[in-house]
């Protein structure tokens, strides 16, 4: 065919520029859902321990997406030297296989968080949210005082967690779907992931954890800092030899 | 007479290509401005004032979506609306649909920013708009594609001129790319918030597919289609290489789309991906220096115009940087100079010397060739062309300079060991060290701003202008037939 029947045809233009734009797309993300290797299993005595958010981190998560946390953070270490000395084991897919969407980042004005979790207090994350420079004096994160002062909004969960269900997150609504997360995840996170408990499972772990110190009400703060706590907490590498991920790379 | 010489302009629909041009305008001002503050907050933090509606997080996604869909957007609907009907030499097809565009793109780009303030987003670069924005994006999209076709199939010339190709391949880029990686589950039907089809690395591999094709298509195969018209016009030489046109263009739709996972080396997304990425990185160095060298080489015969013509300035600077720019992707696309890039400021300063340096100088010399002509007047003053091109040359140096400082020195800082083999710096150290050139670029910024505001007003005064000409012409006709009674 001549260049000249496509230039003077736009179903040709339309119909053979759709196929080169098409090809890249297809070779590049079909093949991630069918290579086994794509997505480690992590599985400690049977039991997979990378699970879905409870209600309560969830919520955190939604608001980390609202205030754009991640146009500073990234949420996925590098396989370097430096940043297993600045941030630990370096990412797994797997620690993000429930993230709708995934929150990777693509920038670091402030230190990576994927694995943030357990390695400060809940109220050094208070302190630091609220008033960043109280604790870096340098900082240059903005102040998140509101987190502390507005109540949370959770009457929404159990719609939430029907969404991410119907995206395939294993939250349960039936017995059979909650008795099959007991053998995934064991009793007391399938408990967790029960989408007819949603409601009441948000609020005792609210009151019970009591992540922003104040016992009163249930704010942003304590969702947000549920949230970051989990952070990179769901896999851990002592129970795993050396080497045994880097066959997935 | 020129004028006699081509149809009659009350045949083309210029109001169209009119209102895009203004409204470009605006949103450009604007989103730059939200560009400046954000950088400001950045070296100075206490402008984020404790409010939430301003804070860096909302108003980020409201920079990039104003200046890539407001300024970048309108001024593709407006040159390519202009284009089309000059290419094809007949008038835009439909009169009701391509209002509807209008309204649908500027609707879309003001509630996106407005719902980010407020905290509605999808947490996705670049494609933050929450699902309805999503959909109402959709529409419009298709409504553009088909006054495009619609205008395309009725035209006078048998050839579809090369600009047309690049258009054509934007539009359709943009629409899959739209859709697939808006993919989401709404948490109910009045709910703004919803939850991305996919996760974790597929959605990482989508959403990065979508980024840089964002960058691929909405950002260079777009504008290159606006180059490959108002280059040649305003130099007026025909294009240097019909064929390197057609090689370079289908090389470039077809690369650009294997290249986004060069935004996820190093990471979960397996190696293979990521390779092949970065091969197809280093390959899409050809067409796009094709696309550079064809345009300057149009250009080639008539430098004498660089001196007397501001409008040619705006163009080869335009080309320039977008040569050097697609030469700086490639090279941090190599899985060992994107180890020290990623996640640095490097990134930022690339992405702005082609979002200014490429994309918003060939706006701007393509605004001021065309604006003249769609109010039948010239530009009020040349003077402030000249001044706005420089303001902007000076803003863009000093911002991507001071960028590759901030960059390139904090990577090398999160790497450095003492002699201990412990870490050398600390994070918050390496802060420190952004804080000299995060107030260089601001400024730099600034000067960037006040050019486009210096253009604001030039434009302003050129439309002014116009009315009063049509008015003075208006009374001088009124007068004679009054003598001739």
């Amino acid at each position: 065919m001549k260049h000249e029947t496509i230039e003077t045809n736009a179903g040709w233009l339309i119909a053979l520029t759709l196929i080169v734009i098409s090809i890249g797309g297809l070779a590049e993300i079909v093949p991630l859902y069918y290579m086994d290797d794509t997505v480690e299993e992590v599985k400690v005595g049977g039991i997979e321990t990378v699970r879905p958010y409870t209600p309560l981190e969830l919520r955190g998560r939604d608001l980390y997406q609202r205030e754009g946390c991640y146009l500073c953070h990234s949420q996925m270490i590098r396989p370097f030297r430096d940043e297993a000395l600045r941030y630990g084991h370096y990412s797994l897919a797997a620690e993000s296989k429930f993230d709708h969407p995934f929150q990777w980042g693509s920038k670091r004005t402030g230190p990576d968080l994927a694995r943030v979790g357990k390695k400060y207090s809940n109220q050094w994350h208070v302190q630091h949210l609220v008033k960043p420079r109280s604790v870096v004096r340098e900082s240059i994160m903005p102040n998140y005082p509101w987190l502390l002062e507005d109540d949370l909004k959770y009457k929404d969960i159990a719609d939430r967690l029907r969404a991410l269900k119907k995206v395939g997150v294993p939250y349960s609504e039936t017995k059979a779907e909650f008795d099959k997360n007991v053998e995934r995840f064991g009793l007391d996170v399938a408990k967790n992931l029960d989408i007819n408990k949603a409601e009441s499972n948000l609020i005792n772990e609210a009151l019970i954890n009591n992540y922003d110190g104040d016992k009163s009400n249930i704010s942003e703060m304590d969702a947000m800092v549920a949230y970051l706590q989990v952070l990179g907490t769901m896999v851990d590498f002592k129970k795993f030899d050396d080497g045994h991920f880097a066959k997935f790379r | 007479m020129a004028a006699a010489m081509q149809q009659s302009p009350q045949s083309y629909n210029y109001d169209i290509v009119k209102i895009f041009t203004i409204m470009s305008l605006v949103w450009g001002i604007l989103g730059m401005f939200t560009g400046l503050y954000i950088a400001a907050e950045l070296a100075w933090p206490f402008l984020n004032f404790d409010t939430p509606e301003i804070t860096f997080g909302r108003l980020r996604p409201v920079h990039t979506t104003l200046v890539i869909f407001g300024f970048g957007g309108s001024a593709l609907f407006a040159t390519s609306y202009y284009i089309v009907q000059r290419t094809c030499q007949v008038r835009l097809w439909g009169e009701l649909m391509p209002m509807y565009t209008f309204w649908g793109w500027q609707i879309a780009v003001a509630s996106a920013a407005v719902s980010y303030m407020l905290g509605y987003t999808q947490a996705r670069e670049y494609a933050e708009m929450v699902w309805p924005i999503d959909i109402l994006i959709a529409l419009t999209w298709v409504a553009y594609l088909v006054i495009y076709v619609q205008t395309l199939r009725r035209r006078s010339q048998p050839h579809i001129y090369v600009a047309n190709w690049f258009f054509i391949a934007f539009i359709l880029a943009t629409a899959i790319l739209h859709i697939v990686n808006n993919m989401a589950m709404p948490v109910g039907l009045f709910n703004l918030s919803s939850y991305s089809l996919q996760a974790g690395v597929q959605d990482a591999m989508t959403q990065w597919w979508y980024g840089h094709n964002a960058v691929g298509f909405f950002l260079t195969a777009a504008f290159l289609g606006m180059m490959y018209y108002f280059v040649p016009k305003q130099a007026g030489r025909p294009v240097y290489s019909y064929r390197l046109s057609i090689i370079h263009f289908w090389a470039l739709v077809f690369l650009y789309m294997w290249v986004g996972a060069h935004h996820l080396h190093w990471t979960a997304l397996p190696d293979w991906t990521s390779t092949l990425a970065a091969t197809f990185s280093i390959l899409l160095l050809l067409p796009s220096w094709g696309g550079m060298i064809n345009g300057i080489m149009t250009l080639s015969g008539a430098w004498d115009r660089l001196r007397s013509d501001p409008v040619v300035r705006f163009l080869i600077v335009a080309l320039a940087f977008y040569g050097m720019s697609t030469f700086e992707g490639p090279l941090m696309s190599l899985k060992s100079v994107n180890a020290l890039s990623h996640y640095t400021d490097w990134t930022i300063g690339h992405v702005h010397s082609g979002a200014l340096g490429w994309v918003a100088m060939v706006t701007f010399g393509s605004f001021y060739h065309l604006i003249p002509r769609l109010w039948e007047t010239t530009m009020y003053s040349n003077r402030l062309i000249n001044i706005h091109f420089y303001l902007a040359v000076t803003g863009i140096i000093l911002y991507i300079t001071a960028l590759w400082f901030a960059g390139i020195g904090q990577g090398w800082m999160w790497r450095a060991f003492d002699e201990y083999g412990n870490l050398a710096y600390t994070f918050i150290e390496t802060v420190n060290h952004l804080h000299a050139p995060y107030i260089m670029r601001t400024f730099g910024g600034l000067l960037f701003v006040l050019g486009i505001i210096v253009m604001g007003y030039n434009v302003y005064m050129t439309i002014r202008q116009s009315r009063n000409e049509k008015q003075e012409f208006e009374a001088k006709i009124a007068a004679k037939m009054a003598a001739a009674q």
